[in-house]
């Protein structure tokens, strides 16, 4: 038995020893120093299609592989729009009912359509894909597949020939289509279809064709491709080879944001003829799983449950590293490769990892790159100084690990839902101002700077309104604090003592929490999707907030499905939600209180269905202006009117923080845009150098723990050998009494 | 016995429905169509045209059960019971809602499950029942006592103490293995190490004691006395009478767990980032995929029959008094 321990042993340490001088390392030998970058994902990306994936998590990838007309300026803040593949920013041309051009500086009410034409550079290809190889007559080679050539195609990699071609005008017109196809459920085609001129239309003949195409086909056969090139957008249209025109409904400023997104990426017809072949969904090859586009990388292996990973396209033009950032960027060493084309690194390893503890061990081990910081590990990561200002810890100092910290352009509240008769704004004038008054009274009882030290580890700042930090529209400073709430003490914005709080209480008909009337105590409502015994300390925490002045709370819990059920319906009092930009203009964020976009009366974003007509007629206003003073002081206004209203307790803005070990350079978080891989450079001597200073094997406590087993086995093996003794020895005796 | 398991079969197919029956009611009575396709299409800019479309692309815009807009046989058919389970009896799982395939997953993510419960049960099953008859063989003597102790004090403790102790202690102080993850083939051994370690030694407390338990009932049997009488040795007693009698309740146990091996364990797999089966259900619920959902549950009922029935089996290979009739 111990022959065959030692064996084992022996078996196990020659394994381990075949992983070199580090044994716990996670990655293929073969990938040891080479230019790869190692990041990590906890959820299975859902989309991989551009005209679908909606999620910051699946931009990781996609952004990657797609390339949309414009994206934002790496380093410069605020966020700026450059060309991505276009040659440049298009600058839209409105004209009214008549066809009739309009000056851009007109009135937007007169604006019956927008026109804008998008020219990208000639020159740029797709990366290697199976979807163009085509045979010496220019025929392509994997189209037409039947039974038997599909027999042992179960990936993408079992099509051996791959080609490419030259990325065309038609390419994003097709994307387009792709928006509005019954097949492809892309979740922005419902706010599409309000701007693009005819994208409804087009919808429409494609589901009476799909209908079509469903009805003939038989039970169990996988109905044809839906041909979109059999029909035409009439607002989308392919100017020449590299130029396309899109027409929209009215005047959508904020439209040309979309054209940073994946939404408005390019997808060759090639891959949708490929891909859509009887018996390739079945075996997960689809778009959705295997993209083509022409971005700096390729998707070379897609397991959602393990790892994705994504190689350098052997196409990619190059992009310069930018020359201009901020004023911080060039002491910071963020400007030293300008000009150098990207991409500096060859292939990107994304691993899954669901749970934080191996996720955080991994990254102090060095097989990370780059780590946010959970809360588990916050408090060894970060010290946060008597200011409020994140520094490293000594452990992670001498790890030679680097913070980055980044306010996200987002927003979570608390709303009171506006159609409510305690918290809401219907009602009269009295009426309303006392339910005016007791939001006022509970946006200053709820105190979320407290909120943000104790749930979030001080990562986030309040909110003193709707717009986060790096909008356009967001104030900082003393003339941002949001009076209502703060009062301005020796210069700093304090928080409003309760008892300015019961004040406001008292006039809106609860002095003291109780009802002037009836004498009853005011009880609340909050809805949530919190109940577990995780969420216990911060619903006692809400609870807290609102006994400080006295009232009640009731808390409400229910699944996400319930929740946004009784949101969708307005049969909620309160309820925490949050909103991350889809853009960065603060109509992203104010039409999130524009009253017609009311969630129960329209289905709409404005969940709190707050309606307040000059807010209206401002945001009207406001969304068709240019970024300037003028607009400056028409949203100025307009949170205003919100402060005063308080349709919303402001919540906070959560600031981001990221670690990234010193081998990992030209690192700048952005919020809006994920597609920054392509800039970043590697030092792989270093990270080889300490990785096997941080991992060397310890082989003594397996020898000792060993030994201990073999040891502790010694007392019972001398005790059965003296019970065997003792069985035996009676049995002689009797047998030799009987002799005798 | 031929007759005796094509009975027992038939009685599946009768199970079978009736758990798929009972699955659907209580996902649907949870979710709604509607919600399914708010969870796949994201929580922003969801219009009801956007959901109307997912669920025709999806097949979940027909009644639950009965249509009565339907005539004659459609009533039943064309409905969203009968599109979805029938085709499950084939084994054909169809797509998720995220559409991928469903088959194709399950057959990826078998074989990391696989990987890691065969080696723990069997090691497993090996060292529980090693463990159980030195306490049983030792009985009331301090290897007893203390052993008892010990699987006592193993079992008080959580299942997760284990884990991260381990990946703490192995994988990140010793360096000796890697703290998660998983490749194919050979290079799998380095990420299967620990979980199987940490797996068995998990395991040792509750298996361990329960089997002392069996083996000392046997031993208190009068075929035993009989047997040493006879002058056997100890070991003889032991090895050849006590623990082959002992296998049956064994077996009720481990035969039945087998089948079950193919669904992973949830925890392990994912602290080790293991890409196995046991996270796709509650991955599943999370994403209101009644695709998976009803998949795993169907597999898992199948395995759980044929567990049963392989228990069956092995009982008359254990004990030649079992018979069929």
């Amino acid at each position: 038995m111990r022959v065959f321990q030692l064996v084992m042993l022996m078996g196990f340490y020659a394994l381990l020893g075949g992983c070199g001088n580090v044994w716990n390392d996670p990655y293929p030998i073969a990938e040891r120093g080479g230019n790869i970058l190692y990041s990590s994902f906890s959820e299975r990306p859902k989309h991989l299609d551009p005209a679908q994936s909606y999620t910051s998590d699946e931009s990781d990838f996609i952004s990657q592989i797609y390339e949309p007309p414009l994206q934002y300026h790496y380093l410069k803040r605020p966020f700026k729009l450059i060309p991505a593949t276009a040659t440049a920013l298009p600058r839209p041309r409105f004209y009214d009912a008549r066809n009739r051009e309009l000056p851009a500086s007109g009135d937007a009410l007169n604006v019956a359509y927008s026109v804008y034409e998008v020219r990208i550079s000639p020159g740029i290809r797709y990366a290697p894909h199976p979807a163009f190889a085509t045979d010496t007559q220019g025929r392509p080679l994997y189209l037409n597949l039947d039974a038997a050539s599909m027999r042992d195609k179960f990936r993408l990699r079992d099509f051996p020939m791959t080609g490419t071609r030259e990325l065309t005008a038609d390419d994003y017109v097709y994307q387009i289509k792709r928006l509005a196809s019954p097949r492809v459920n892309s979740p922005i085609f419902g706010h599409m279809s309000e701007y693009i001129v005819g994208l409804k239309a087009y919808s429409d003949l494609l589901v009476v064709e799909e209908k079509k195409l469903q009805a003939a086909r038989k039970p169990g056969q996988v109905p044809p491709m839906l041909d979109l090139n059999r029909f035409d957008i009439e607002g989308v249209t392919s100017v020449d080879r590299y130029t396309y025109r899109i027409r929209l409904n009215g005047k959508y400023p904020q439209f040309i944001y979309w054209l940073a997104m994946p939404f408005f990426a390019p997808i060759p017809i090639e891959a949708d003829r490929f891909y859509g072949q009887p018996g390739l969904a079945q075996r997960n090859i689809t778009l959705d799983w295997y993209p083509v586009g022409t971005g700096p990388y390729r998707l070379t292996e897609n397991d959602p449950n393990s790892r994705m990973v994504l190689e350098r396209n052997v196409h990619f033009r190059g992009e310069p590293y930018p020359s201009e950032g901020e004023p911080e960027d060039g002491p910071a060493g963020m400007l030293a490769e300008a000009g150098k084309m990207g991409p500096f690194i060859d292939k990107v390893v994304f691993t899954r990892e669901k749970e934080g503890i191996p996720y955080w061990n991994k990254f102090l081990q060095g097989y990370y790159d780059r780590s946010g910081i959970s809360s588990d590990s916050f408090d060894s990561a970060v010290r946060v100084g008597s200011t409020g200002e994140a520094s490293l810890s000594p452990e992670m100092e001498s790890h030679g690990i680097r913070l980055k910290t980044s306010v996200a352009t987002s927003s979570y509240y608390l709303a009171f839902n506006w159609l409510d008769p305690v918290v809401g704004g219907a009602g009269d004038g009295l009426q309303r101002e006392q339910t005016r008054k007791l939001r006022q009274a509970i946006s200053i009882a709820v105190d979320f700077d407290e909120y943000i030290s104790i749930f979030a580890n001080g990562r986030g700042i309040a909110g003193q309104g709707p717009i986060p930090p790096g909008i356009f529209g967001f104030r900082d400073g003393v003339e941002g604090v949001n009076p209502v709430v703060y009062e301005n003490k020796d210069g700093n914005a304090r928080r409003r003592s309760l008892e300015v709080a019961k004040k406001l209480l008292a006039e809106a008909g609860y002095p003291d929490g109780r009802h002037t009337r009836t004498g009853l105590p005011l009880v609340l409502y909050l809805d949530t999707t919190a109940g577990g015994p995780g969420d216990k300390a911060r619903l006692d925490w809400y609870r807290k907030q609102f006994e400080k002045i006295n009232i009640q709370l009731d808390i409400r819990s229910s699944d996400w499905n319930r929740f946004q059920e009784k949101i969708r319906k307005g049969n909620t009092q309160m309820f925490f939600l949050g909103w991350n930009a889809d853009y960065p203009d603060p109509e992203n964020f104010l039409f999130l209180l524009y009253g017609p976009n009311s969630g129960a009366k329209a289905n709409g974003e404005n969940k709190a269905n707050y309606q307040n007509p000059e807010f209206d007629r401002l945001f009207e206003r406001m969304n068709n202006m240019e970024n300037g003073p003028e607009r400056q002081a028409v949203i100025d206004r307009m949170v205003v009117i919100l402060r005063e209203d308080a349709p919303w307790a402001w919540g906070f803005h959560p600031k981001d923080y990221g670690l990234y070990h010193d081998w990992l350079t030209n690192v700048k978080p952005n919020q809006m845009a994920r597609n920054g891989l392509k800039f970043y450079r590697l030092d792989t001597a270093l990270r080889e150098q300490k990785r096997a200073e941080w991992n060397r094997p310890m082989v003594w406590p397996l020898t000792l723990v060993i030994a201990l087993l073999l040891l502790s086995a010694w007392p019972a093996l001398r005790s059965w050998r003296r019970r065997e003794r003792q069985v035996a020895r009676p049995a002689l005796q009797s047998a030799a009494g009987k002799r005798g | 016995m031929t007759a005796y398991i094509v009975r027992r079969c038939l009685y599946a197919v009768l199970i079978l429905i009736g758990v798929n029956l009972i699955t659907f009611w209580l996902f649907f009575k949870v979710n709604t169509p509607d919600d399914m396709a708010r969870m796949q299409l994201g929580a922003k800019r969801v219009t009801a045209e956007a959901i109307t479309r997912w669920k025709a692309e999806h097949g979940y815009d027909k009644p639950l059960i009965f249509n009565a807009e339907a005539a004659g046989m459609s009533r039943m058919t064309d409905t969203l019971y009968f599109q979805k389970s029938l085709e499950m009896f084939r084994f054909n799982f169809g797509q998720s809602d995220d559409g991928r395939d469903i088959s194709h997953e399950i057959q990826t993510r078998m074989w990391p499950s696989l990987a890691l419960a065969l080696p723990v049960f069997l090691i497993g099953l090996a060292a529980y029942i090693s463990f159980a008859l030195l306490m049983a063989f030792f009985r009331a003597t301090y290897i007893d006592f203390w052993g008892v102790v010990l699987c006592i004090a193993m079992m008080s403790i959580s299942g997760l103490f284990y884990i991260i102790g381990g990946q703490y202690l192995v994988a990140k102080i010793w360096s000796l293995v890697p703290i998660s993850g998983y490749a194919p083939g050979i290079d799998a051994a380095k990420f299967l190490f620990l979980p199987v370690l940490i797996g068995i030694i998990g395991g040792i407390g509750s298996s361990a004691r329960w089997y002392r338990t069996i083996f000392l009932e046997e031993v208190s049997r009068d075929y035993v006395r009989t047997a040493r009488a006879k002058g056997l040795a100890e070991t003889t007693v032991f090895f050849r009478h006590v623990l082959k009698n002992a296998m049956i309740p064994i077996l009720t146990g481990a035969v039945v767990a087998i089948p079950l091996l193919f669904m992973g364990s949830l925890i392990s797999e994912s602290f080790f980032g293991i890409p196995g089966l046991g996270s796709y259900t509650i991955e599943a619920i999370q994403a209101q995929d009644f695709g998976v959902v009803r998949s795993m549950v169907f597999i898992g009922s199948v395995l759980y029959i044929l567990g049963l029935l392989l228990t069956d089996i092995s009982y008359t290979l254990v004990d030649p008094r079992v018979r069929f009739e």
